[in-house]
Parts: C-alpha cells; structure tokens; sequence
C-alpha cells in the first residue's frame, strides 16, 4: 500500500506540474525536501540524546519495568504478544503521557525507544511486528489534552474563546483512537487466521 | 481544568528529569556515566531516519508543489458542498495526515481568512489538534528500527484520521450550531 500511494503521489504531481508547463516546481521541490528531510534528522540528534540519556538512568534503576509493572492489565489486552513486564511498555506509556501533555519533543524519542525495544522481539526485522501496528495505531491518532498550537493562532487570530476547540478536539480524537484501535485489534485476528 | 493542564505540562519536563535522576541515584545508578551511555545512541538513531525522511518528504514536496490539491479542490468540490461541507476545509483535510508544517499553515491561513471563531475556523482548528502526521509518523518510526514493511498500519492510521475528520465535523456542527 504504502508503495502504491508514494508512486501516485509522485507520478501525479510530475505529470501536473508537466500539464501546466512548470516542471522545474519538481525540480525544486525534491531538492528541497531532500535538504528538509536531513535538517529535520539533524534537529533530532540533540533531543534524542538528551532523553536516551535519561531514559538510560531511568532503565538502569528499574524505573521503565516498575511502570510497566502498574500498567499490565491495560497493557495486557492492548499488546498480548509482548512480555508482561518488557521495558517497551514503559517506553509506550511515557510516549502517550508525552502525547496527552502535548509535549512532542519528548513523545518522539520514547517512541523510538519504544520502537528499538519492540524490533528486538520481532523475529522478522523488515516486517512490522503485530505490535508495532497496535502502538503506532494508538501514536497516529494522538491524544491531546491541550492542543497548544492552535490555541495560540487563535489567540493571535483574535479569537473571543481561544480555547473553546479543547472540547470539540478531545471528542474527535478519541473516537479516531478508538476506531483505531478496534480496527488494528481485527486486522491482528484476521492476519492471524 | 485548562489551568491544571496547562500547569502540568509547564511542570512536566523539569519534575521528570528531577525525579529519574533522583530515583537513579536513590538506586546507586552512577548517573552521569550512564546517562552519556544512553545519550551515544542519539546519533545513531537520528541518522537511520534520513533514508526513509527523504523518500516521504520528496512525495509529499512533490504532490504539494505541483498543486495536486487544487485540483483535488476543483473537481470534488461540488461534491462536498452536496453533502453540506465547505469545500474550503478539502485542502486541509488532504494535506493532514501527510506533512504536518503543511496542514497547520493550512489551518493558520484558514482562521485568519474566515475567522477563528468562525465555522470553518472551529472547524480547522479542531481538524488540525484531532489527529498527527499519519504518514510522517510512519515513516519515522518504522525506519528508526529499519522496517520497510507497513503491513496493515498505514490503513489503520489513514482510516483513523477519516474517521477524525467526520466526527470534528459532526462535533464542531453540533456543538458551535
């Protein structure tokens, strides 16, 4: 799938700018996300590091397994085929409370984290772990309590209740996590048989 | 509650590097030397990423630049407005689940054209804070830990984002009239 929709993407887009006489818009525009793609990655090093380090500490005291610990019987129904007490269930549930706080430099090195400790109990390293699919279900579909960004274009837009949208944001996002959810957890039955 | 919210994000960061650090060194974990440990893998990591960031962003660049969803806009149009949505949310729609510097200049442009506390601007902001970059996610994640095969998440994720965007459009209609 994933293969298809990058194909389209790409053949459309060239054969439209073609269509208007512009082809050098394509030109540009890989040039540039190649260079976007590398200053985003290159962003990345710091805070990944920063919160690798930490989370290092974190593992070495027991922490991550401890949180994983309180966590098992919500864990349990989300992600049968992980261990009980793997340290990639703390890893999730840091990744979501980062999330929910609206704090995503934070949400993506969990993440990864996360990511690494799941791939170690993939036994086919190219292929996405059942999971996988399940947590990046649930990261697609964020839960955010305080969607910050926003908020602040409201205020600078003049807005009259900047926040008002908090309501109308957690309604629709929890049932896109929830539809989510219940759709990754039959698509896991269905594979499986 | 906004003000609780607010505070413990404020409060978040700090207090959890306060207390891993403190419960490290409670434990006898040397902390520096093992948070250095930890930290050398952040390059590392940063680095894997690029292969599968170029390949997406290129796409999306791509299918944006050439204005793929004007056209997008004028021929589903009339469709939209049929089933009673402003034609003008499309763009953002579209645009959501595959760049999220796009999706919130979308939003941006959108709120300061109609207003924010307009419908298309409660709209739009509900849209943009409902779901993430399915497809940048992906990308990332997956190709952190060199996986090139979605299987079924991309479905899920897109399904997911549709399924966002119907139901801000109900909430928003029936919240805000």
């Amino acid at each position: 799938m994933i293969n298809l929709i990058w194909l389209v993407m790409i053949l459309v887009g060239i054969i439209l700018a073609g269509i208007k006489g512009q082809p050098e818009i394509v030109t540009q525009a890989v040039f540039q996300a190649a260079q976007t793609a590398v200053k985003y990655a290159l962003e990345l090093i710091g805070v990944m590091s920063l919160w690798l380090g930490l989370m290092k500490v974190a593992e070495e005291a027991g922490l991550i397994k401890l949180f994983a610990r309180i966590l098992r019987p919500f864990t349990k129904l989300l992600f049968p085929s992980v261990p009980q007490e793997h340290p990639a269930m703390g890893l999730i549930l840091m990744n979501f409370s980062a999330n929910l706080l609206g704090l995503g430099n934070a949400a993506t090195p969990f993440g990864l984290k996360a990511m690494q400790e799941l791939q170690t109990l993939n036994p086919n390293k190219q292929v996405a772990s059942a999971a996988m699919c399940t947590f990046l279900a649930m990261n697609t579909s964020s839960i955010t309590l305080l969607p910050a960004t926003i908020i602040g274009i409201r205020i600078a837009a003049g807005s009259g209740n900047p926040t008002e949208i908090i309501g109308t944001t957690l309604f629709a996002t929890t049932v896109g996590m929830t539809i989510a959810l219940l759709t990754d957890g039959l698509m896991r039955h269905l594979r499986k048989s | 509650m906004e003000k609780i919210i607010y505070e413990v994000s404020r409060w978040a960061i700090p207090g959890l590097i306060f207390f891993i650090l403190l419960y490290g060194s409670l434990r006898r974990v040397k902390v520096y030397e093992c948070f250095v440990k930890g930290a050398k893998e952040g390059f590392g990591l940063a680095v894997r990423i690029i292969p599968f960031l170029v390949a997406m962003m290129m796409a999306v660049s791509i299918f944006r630049q050439a204005g793929v969803i004007g056209l997008i806009e004028r021929s589903c149009g009339d469709f939209f407005s049929f089933i009673h949505l402003p034609p003008d949310i499309l763009p953002l729609a579209i645009m959501r689940p595959l760049s999220g510097g796009a999706a919130l200049g979308i939003t941006a442009e959108l709120i300061n054209t109609h207003g924010a506390d307009s419908y298309l601007g409660r709209l739009a902001s509900t849209m943009q804070g409902s779901t993430d970059t399915t497809f940048f996610i992906l990308a990332v994640y997956f190709g952190s830990v060199g996986i090139s095969k979605y299987r079924y998440s991309l479905g899920v994720g897109l399904l997911a984002d549709v399924i966002s965007f119907a139901a801000s459009v109900y909430i928003v209609s029936k919240v805000f009239g």
